[in-house]
This record gives structure tokens, sequence and C-alpha cells, in this order.
């Protein structure tokens, strides 16, 4: 078809115009999208309650666990792998959502046209998601402590605090190593529901077939510590690792974490956000 | 000032935006017209770097949108006012994009106030919003950062007839203050209304583009011949503009002296010449939409 063109000039700039010589905007500093990504966790219902959850289960875990367990086990030990438990389910998902809410709900639309540059937004979502995680394993491991005290006081026996420090710590690192596979799922994944689905067959079900395959095949039995991350993890959580076990456990987050959160990333920073 | 240049998206081998290029000035609101799946919101997502271009540029004020530090205090964006999750409030949505570009928190009230979104429905979640209400909400958002220029893609859709008339008068204002306003539409008489420029897409390439007066007035001469070839060659070896004006006829950019002579030179006799109908954008505009319109799909 030929084009109709029409003349483009037109009379000169009316009256009033603001020129271009307001000062450059400063460049958006990092604290203030983390502030902001923080925000997005709360702000929604579902949000909140995913977020007030963690302490509920928290308080509800703790609670059994002095009602039900005998009093022989009533040991910090036996609060902390309680409130474990719910810990190690809702933190992947909150980090999982908070990178597939920009997809699943398009608000990725809004937030990276507010913030072209996507890898900065997804480092925030990072640093808060771990912060998050940090926070409140720190929140558990108090009500721990006075579920802890108040399930002793309740026996009439002395309160046992058979978990040390460094075991404590290992906890922690496990946990948000499993925070930062569901943030890998979200990446990678980038839409809620198949990304929360992918992490219970990553961190249920793979575990199963690695542990099946290890109990048929004697070869592999010797290979699963370094192929199998979830079976490395596992090691986090008896008293002390070996320097093997910190390998075996750097070389599967290599494989099963860090190479497939990049992979993610690379495409978060390609693809239409449509 | 928006620029687009040579602007080029192909998904594999569909050429959804093909060699665009046009300029919305500074002060002018230009109108960005097409019928649906013309290209315009890719263009649109191009030029907010959403969308990585196969080819070609898109800068505003001279720079890339994706180079812009701060870009909301620049460039106010609505793409898609349902584009927001549903569980929020619309303030929280306002807030979000307040606190993300810096600005003080009371610009949220100025901006709902401003939208007419009153406290109330300023507080219920985004997912009870009708689009118009959705709409009001987008261009609050796109405006909080007080930015120099302003790309809508469908602002008026869902808007009743008052709404239209506030945002027809409220992007008038804004282009008067030195504003560039780029908008898009579907329907050439919401935007005619307001553009002062005209950029008219169809299957993704520019058809048409200039002032909105020019356009709409100078359509030109309107000729017909029983041997319409003949006279369209003769004409277009004569450097003259050609359109087919439908039913043996030719809209051709020229007075009708000049497109007299060469059909005399030619020799090619003439059944009707004159200077053609204000209609020439209109016309152009239905026959681009007939080539893609949907049965029934129509707005």
């Amino acid at each position: 078809m030929t084009a109709l063109t029409a003349d483009t000039a037109h009379p000169a700039d009316p009256a009033g115009v603001r020129t271009a010589d307001r000062p450059a905007p400063a460049p958006i500093p990092m604290g203030r999208l983390a502030k902001v990504e923080l925000r997005k966790m709360f702000d929604t219902r579902s949000g909140f309650w995913l977020m007030a959850s963690i302490v509920i289960l928290a308080v509800l875990a703790t609670a059994a666990t002095v009602v039900f367990a005998p009093d022989s086990a009533i040991t910090y030990e036996s609060f902390a792998s309680a409130i474990g438990f719910p810990m190690a389910v809702i933190l992947p998902i909150i980090a999982i959502l908070s990178v597939t809410g920009e997809w699943s709900q398009r608000n990725g639309l809004t937030t990276f046209t507010l913030v072209p540059s996507r890898g900065r937004v997804i480092a925030a979502k990072a640093l808060v998601s771990v912060a998050v995680a940090v926070v409140s394993m720190v929140v558990a491991a108090g009500v721990g402590v006075l579920g802890n005290l108040l399930g002793s006081a309740v026996n009439g026996t002395d309160a046992v605090w058979d978990v040390s420090a460094t075991a404590l710590a290992q906890i922690f690192l496990a946990n948000v190593l499993g925070l930062l596979v569901g943030f890998m799922l979200g990446v990678v994944i980038r839409s809620s529901a198949p990304a929360i689905v992918a992490y219970f067959v990553y961190s249920a079900l793979l575990p199963t077939v690695f542990g099946m395959l290890a109990a048929f095949q004697e070869w592999f039995a010797d290979l699963q510590p370094w192929v199998d991350f979830n079976y490395a993890q596992t090691a986090l959580f008896d008293e002390t690792m070996t320097g093997e076990q910190w390998v075996q456990l750097g070389v599967t987050g290599i494989v099963w974490l860090v190479l497939p959160t990049a992979y993610g990333v690379w495409r978060v920073l390609r693809s239409e956000v449509k | 000032m928006i620029e687009v240049r040579a602007l080029t998206k192909v998904y594999g081998g569909f050429r959804a935006v093909d060699d665009v290029t046009f300029t919305a000035e500074a002060g002018r609101v230009t109108g960005f017209l097409g019928p649906n799946g013309a290209g315009k919101s890719t263009t649109m997502r191009v030029m907010v770097g959403l969308t990585p271009p196969t080819s070609g540029t898109a800068t505003v004020d001279g720079r890339r949108f994706s180079d812009l530090p701060n870009p909301g205090l620049e460039v106010g964006v609505l793409l898609d006012a349902s584009a927001q999750h549903a569980g929020r409030t619309g303030r929280e949505v306002l807030t979000l994009a307040q606190e993300t570009m810096g600005l003080p928190r009371r610009r949220v009230d100025e901006m709902l106030e401003l939208v007419s979104l009153t406290p109330a429905e300023s507080k219920r979640r985004v997912k009870d919003y009708s689009l118009g209400m959705r709409q009001r909400l987008g261009i609050a958002t796109a405006l909080i950062g007080d930015p120099r220029a302003l790309v809508l893609d469908e602002p008026a859709n869902g808007l009743d007839p008052a709404g239209i008339r506030w945002m027809r008068d409220l992007l008038r204002g804004y282009a008067d203050r030195g504003g560039t306003v780029l908008l898009s539409s579907h329907l050439l008489h919401e935007i005619e209304v307001v553009a002062d420029d005209l950029v008219v897409i169809g299957q993704g390439r520019i058809v048409a583009q200039g002032t909105k007066a020019a356009l709409l007035a100078s359509a030109g001469t309107l000729v017909r011949a029983h041997a319409v070839d003949d006279l369209a060659r003769a004409l277009t070896g004569s450097g003259l503009t050609v359109t087919a004006g439908g039913s043996g006829a030719l809209r051709v950019d020229a007075d009708c002296e000049v497109v007299g002579e060469v059909a005399q030179a030619a020799g090619v006799p003439l059944l009707e010449l004159r200077a053609a109908d204000g209609a020439g954008l209109e016309e152009m505009f239905l026959e681009l939409t007939a080539d893609t319109a949907r049965e029934g799909a129509a707005a």
C-alpha cells in the first residue's frame, strides 16, 4: 500500500513548554528497591497471611510439642525440629511467590517499567527473601526457647539445651538453601503454581528417587552424596559436618542451585515482559 | 520528545513491527492509531524496554528508556490497566510507585484526587475495580512522578463518556504545559478529538503520519477513470503519490490541475476529477480495519 503522507511540520511549540533542564534524577538506590520488595511481600491478603503463618505455625508446633511430647522429649531439639518443618515448607513458597507474582499477576509490567534493570529487581527480591528467612528463623528459635522453658516448667524438670550454636547455624543454613531453591525455581519457571509444584517434586520426590536408586544400585550409593543436593543437605542436620561433606554440599549446590539460578536470571534479563 | 527509528520486531517469521519511524513531539498529543493487532502495543512495549527489538531504536529525549536512572520521573507509562496484582488496593499500587520513585507520600493522595478515586475506592482491592477505575489508577501511576512524557496504550478503554472527556482534558492540559503525549487507540474518533499529530499503523507498518489537520483536510485529488491502471502508472511515473480510492477511483496527493495534465499527457479519458473529501484518513483506516477485522469482535 502506498503511504499517505502529510506535512509533519507544525507551528513552533506552544508557550509554557517545560524544557529539559530539570536536574537529572538520581538512580534508584538498592535499599529503596529492597524496601519496596519487602512491602510487596506483606501488602496483599495472601502475602500477609503467608508471613503471619510462619509465626502462627511456630507457636502451634511449640504448643503441640509441650502438650503431646513425652517428658523425656521436652528438649530444645524437639522444639527446633517441630518448628523447623513448617518453616522448611513456607520459606521457599515465600521466595517463589515473590518472584512469580511479577509474571503470574502481570505486575512485572509496572515493576520493570519503573526499574528497567531487571537484575537489580531480582537481586532485591533475593536479598529480602534471605533477610525474611533469617528473621523468621530467629523468631522461630525464640518461640522454641519459650516453649522449652514452658514445657520443662510444666513438667517440673530442668530445661534441656541440646542444640549447639553450630548445629543451629547449620539448620539456618539449610533453611536458607531451601529458600534459595524456591527462589531458583521461581526465576526459572516464572509461574506461581507450577513453581510450587516443582518445589515439592524437587524437595520430596527427587530424594525418594535418589534414595531408591541408592538402595538398589550399589554403584550409586557411593556416588549419591556427590550428585544429590538434598542428600548433601541432610548432613547439615547432623551435628558436625566433615570437610568432605562441605565439599559435597558445594558441588551439588553448584549443579542444582547456582547454575539453574544463573540460567533463570539470564532468561529473565532477556525475555519479553507481557 | 519520543523518537522511534526504524524499529522492527520479528516473532519467528512474523513481522509484528516493520521498520517503524516516527516522532512524538513535546507540547503535542500524538495519536498512535491502528486496528487491533497492528503492532501498537508491541511498539510501545519496545519503547519502554519490556520487549527487546529485533532492530532499530526508541529514545526519550535522546536516551534509551532502559538507560534512564529513574524512568518513572521522566516517562509515565500505562500499558495495561489490568496488569496489577489483583490483591493490592489501589492506594497500595500507587504507594509502591511512589516509594520506588522516592517521592513524598502526599503524592499518593494528590494523584487519587486528580483521577477522582475516592478514599473509599482507593482502599478497595484492584480485583474489585471496574476497567474504568483501573484506567484511572493506571493514569495516576503514570503521572505520579510528574514526568515529561506519557506513553499510554488504549487509556480510554472502559471509560464512560464523562471519563473520556476527563481524560481528553487532562492530556490536553498536560501537552499544553509542554509534555509529550503518545497515546494509542483503535478508534479514530476517540483519538481525533484529542490528538495534534497522528501516526497510523497497519500490519506492523506505518501507513500515514502527520498533523491531524493535514491528514484530515488535505486529502488531495480524487480522480476516476475506466483505464485506472494506466492512469495510476502515469501518475506514479510523474512522481505523485497515489492510493486506491475504491471503485475505479484514485486518490492523488496533488492539485486537480496537475492530475488533469498528467491524464491528458497519458491520453487517459477521465470520468471524474475533483478535490477529495476530507475523509481520506477515515477511508484508509476503515480499509485497514477491514483487512484485520474479526467478525463480532468489534469494540
